[in-house]
């Protein structure tokens, strides 16, 4: 969030940019860690239907979240072919399901637009911005509005 | 850099001191004490006064210095530790203690109590006070002249070396036992070869054995000290003992000053050393008569001199093992070096220990992925690969159980703290309360003793402010006036069970069940069982206190103490009898690193269940379930009816209502003492395994304590039977999860 908007205003930012049932998103290439094919989860009981579970990554448990279904577009049904891009949100590791990683992209942050007002409430709330390209429009995800501010207190 | 590192583990150094200081005013204040406890305490005082006078800690010095000079005259004999006297040792301790804290941390404001208490302790301290102001140098220890043979090995030092150089003179208190006699050996001989090596004087002490008429064919009563001047080194004199080794008492020490008393020879030798100095040899250093052996039993000179602390690993000069009849096993050992010697430590910084942890969970991890593979193989029985992996396993298993072992902390430490905290807490509320400890020995893990101090001094204070009555309603009451408060600790099947119980007058449930209504936390006139009153205690917000003490009573004590304790995955129970007193029950995790698990499957999802609750595994086929409700089961099973609970449906995997013929029923037990059974799919396996955090990247989940990681690599959830059975509605299905909810 913090990191996002300062990198957005005062330097070129990279981008890493996925595909979500069709439509093409982007993330701050700096809360990256890794991209992983997507592995069969440990369901969570209780846990809302964008909380895929969570994956053994070399020790640590991490959820997994189905960008598709959290951004309003349907669930997934993954397979082999779907990745796991895991990042550092707020201090903690989170996968997120997507289709597939199209490109990582260095972006002017002139180039970053404010969503339209036309857009739907569902889509504002988790889209910071839209850039532009030759093939379509980016929609650039807020990570920090994905998790719920709902972080335990005593960690 | 490295004066801060000294500095450091001064202060480390300065926790130890204080708690042996704290032990040992305990000791002294119970009925029968060992005049050594007193030394002991002694030596704490003045190895902080030493440190702290290094350090230029002088506010710490001066009062370490008026403390050890009352504390001398303890020693001495000069002053009793009646009962103001041994207060105000505890206080002067805590007093003491509390200048190491603001010491370490820099804060030197001014404590209040100070000047008072330093009054008190120069009355007592009386003229003794100014002789010696100026000594800041260690001063030795007196010699029990009446202990014959037991040199004071404190401030031990390494005399060999000085012997190379001249004449030097030896004691040697030599008690053999029947075996030696048995074996052929004559003391006579010994004694030849001794005299061998220089100028001997023999003096038989008979007063061990037995007159004529009553003799018996036993072990022999036959001891001797010998004075030996000889230019010779000390293994040269343990050599001539060599073959007698584990067969005698034998004490072999520098003579510094006659020893002997009135009977002894008192031959005067100008060349002696220091005296006071002495080293004590037992005879299991015998056993490799080179030099270096004596580290063993005493610290080597040049590490006494390093720091005034060097004599505190030494053993204390009471009980001198070699008396005559009683024969020490194999290499008797010089006096009180068996139970008073601390066990050599090392501190390790905790990083690199849980770092250790870490990576041998890891281990375990790829041993079960490993050993997955291996069984995919379908190798013949005999194979060599099952061999290697059998001895793989149990290697893995015992480096996880060694690893483990370095973190287990004896509660001891944490325990001695509440000793203060029910000082103060008596003081504060005018009450008189004992507080006696059980099980201190019990070892825990270190996070766990560490998280569990707090909610343990909540506990304990709340047991002396509400607990207890006052010494007039106690007497009133037909009880003595002193109230007692029990601190223990034990281990039970797995987890470490500690009580807090006091013999006051019980939790007032008429009054508990007001305040709770009044603060609208119950219904009025809800039917409520005492149990359930009892457990209102522990609701937030709560506070039976009709006044605010400053102690406890502001209404965060006990709400707060359990939801610590859950956090660490234990529990809180409280059970009251009225005016026998109240308990509470805390069960908790030996470590907070790994489960003795069952690995079972429900609805395609592999789970753990801590094995320490399932108490037995049925067919549902074998055993009656009666309907109760719409979709609820209870079924009968020694005598009881449980709560028969669907693990998949209750965590949401599966909705229908299952058919339970080919399923597996699993009693547990629950922490109210309640029991249920849990129905799962199938057991796989039971297994340790890794706790991995959930809440460290998700969060905490409702019927989940945390999760693992199987063989396969896939991350199986570890479930609390408590809140699956106890959560009986299907809480809604939430966000990403939010705040513990206790």
């Amino acid at each position: 969030m913090k990191d996002t908007q300062t990198e957005s205003t005062n330097r070129n930012g990279e981008l890493v940019a996925f595909q979500v049932s069709g439509q093409d998103f982007c993330i701050d290439i700096m809360s990256v860690r890794e991209i992983r094919g997507w592995t069969e989860t440990t369901i969570l009981p209780h846990a809302q239907d964008y909380v895929k579970g969570v994956i053994n990554l070399r020790g640590a448990v991490v959820p997994v979240i189905d960008l598709s279904s959290r951004l309003g577009l349907g669930p997934t049904e993954p397979g082999p072919r779907h990745v796991i891009i895991i990042t550092m949100i707020d201090g903690r590791t989170v996968g997120l399901l997507a289709d597939v990683v199209s490109d990582i992209l260095s972006v002017a942050d002139a180039a970053l637009q404010p969503v339209p007002d036309i857009a739907s409430e569902s889509a504002r709330a988790y889209v910071s911005g839209v850039i532009a390209t030759d093939q379509g429009m980016l929609r650039k995800i807020e990570l920090a509005r994905l998790l719920p501010a709902s972080r335990p207190e005593v960690a | 850099m490295s004066g801060n590192d000294l500095r450091e583990a001064f202060f480390q150094e300065c926790e130890d001191l204080l708690e042996a200081l704290q032990e040992g005013l305990q000791q002294i204040d119970s009925p029968e004490h060992d005049p050594e406890t007193v030394h002991a305490v002694f030596r704490a005082v003045h190895s902080i006064k030493g440190g702290a006078g290094a350090f230029g800690l002088d506010a710490l010095v001066q009062f370490a210095h008026r403390f050890e000079t009352v504390l001398d005259r303890l020693r001495e004999g000069e002053i009793s530790a009646d009962g103001p006297t041994i207060k105000l040792f505890y206080r002067a301790g805590d007093h003491l203690s509390d200048l190491v804290a603001m010491a370490r941390s820099g804060d030197d404001a001014a404590e209040p109590d100070g000047a008072e208490l330093l009054g008190a302790l120069d009355e007592l301290a009386g003229d003794a006070e100014d002789e010696d102001l100026s000594d800041l140098s260690f001063q030795p220890m007196t010699l029990d002249l009446d202990m014959i043979g037991a040199p004071d090995p404190d401030a031990a030092c390494e005399k060999a070396g000085q012997s190379a150089s001249g004449a030097a003179r030896w004691l040697i208190d030599f008690t053999p036992t029947a075996a030696l006699y048995a074996s052929g050996n004559d003391p006579a001989l010994l004694f030849r070869s001794l005299a061998q090596l220089g100028a001997l004087t023999v003096h038989a002490d008979t007063s061990g054995v037995a007159p004529l008429e009553t003799a018996e064919p036993g072990p022999p009563g036959l001891r001797w000290q010998l004075e030996l001047e000889t230019d010779a080194a000390l293994p040269d004199i343990l050599a001539v003992f060599e073959f007698v080794e584990g067969m005698c008492g034998l004490e072999i020490t520098p003579a510094a000053d006659s020893l002997y008393g009135e009977d002894g020879p008192k031959p005067a030798l100008p060349d002696n050393a220091a005296p006071g100095e002495a080293t004590a040899i037992d005879a299991a250093s015998a056993s490799d008569p080179t030099a270096a052996a004596n580290d063993e039993t005493s610290p080597p000179a040049d590490a006494g001199a390093g720091g005034p602390d060097g004599h505190d690993s030494a053993p204390p000069p009471a009980t001198p093992a070699n008396v005559p009849g009683s024969p020490p096993m194999n290499g008797p050992t010089n006096g009180g070096k068996a139970t008073g010697a601390p066990q050599p430590t090392i501190r390790v910084n905790l990083d690199r220990v849980d770092r250790l942890i870490n990576l041998v969970g890891e281990l375990v991890i790829k041993e079960a992925m490993l050993a997955q593979s291996i069984a995919q193989l379908e190798l013949p029985n005999d194979s060599s690969l099952h061999a290697g992996l059998d001895g793989l396993k149990q290697l893995a298993g015992d480096i996880q159980e060694g690893v483990m072992a370095i973190r287990a902390q004896p509660v001891k430490p944490m325990f001695q703290r509440m000793f203060r905290i029910v000082r103060e807490a008596a003081a504060a509320t005018g009450k008189q309360v004992r507080l006696d400890v059980q099980g201190e020995h019990t070892e825990v893990d270190k996070t766990v003793i560490e998280r569990l101090v707090d909610p343990l001094t909540h506990m304990i204070r709340n047991a002396v402010d509400h607990g207890l009555e006052t010494p007039e309603e106690r007497l009133g009451a037909g009880k003595p006036a002193e109230g007692r408060v029990m601190l223990s600790a034990a281990h039970r099947s797995g987890r470490v069970m500690i009580e807090i119980s006091d013999d006051g007058g019980g939790v007032d449930r008429e009054r508990v069940r007001a305040i709770a209504e009044r603060k609208g936390l119950v219904t009025p006139g809800a039917d409520l069982t005492a149990t359930e009153i009892d457990n209102l205690l522990f609701l937030p917000g709560f506070s039976s206190k009709d006044q605010v003490s400053n102690l406890s009573g502001r209404g965060v004590g006990l709400d707060v103490a359990r939801s610590e304790i859950e956090a660490l995955g234990g529990r809180v129970l409280i059970t009251s009898r009225a005016g026998a007193g109240t308990t509470f029950s805390i069960s908790l995790p030996l470590t907070l690193a790994v489960l003795e698990g069952m690995v079972v499957e429900v609805a395609g999802q592999t789970l753990v269940l801590p094995i320490s609750v399932i108490q037995e595994t049925l067919q549902p086929s074998s055993v009656a379930i009666h309907p109760l409700g719409r979709d609820s089961h209870v079924l009968a099973n020694r005598g009881d009816l449980v709560p028969l609970v669907d693990l998949g449906a209750r965590l949401g995997y599966r909705s229908e209502p299952p058919v339970l013929d080919d399923r597996v029923l699993l009693i547990v037990q629950l922490d109210n003492g309640r029991r249920g059974a849990l129905v799962v799919d199938r057991i796989h396996d039971q297994r340790q395994v890794v706790i991995k955090s959930l809440e460290r990247n998700y969060g905490q989940v409702k019927g989940v304590a945390a999760a693992t990681i199987l063989g396969d690599g896939r991350i199986a959830l570890i479930i609390d039977p408590d809140e699956v059975i106890g959560a009986g509605a299907e809480p809604p299905p939430g966000d990403m999860p939010a705040a513990a909810t206790g």
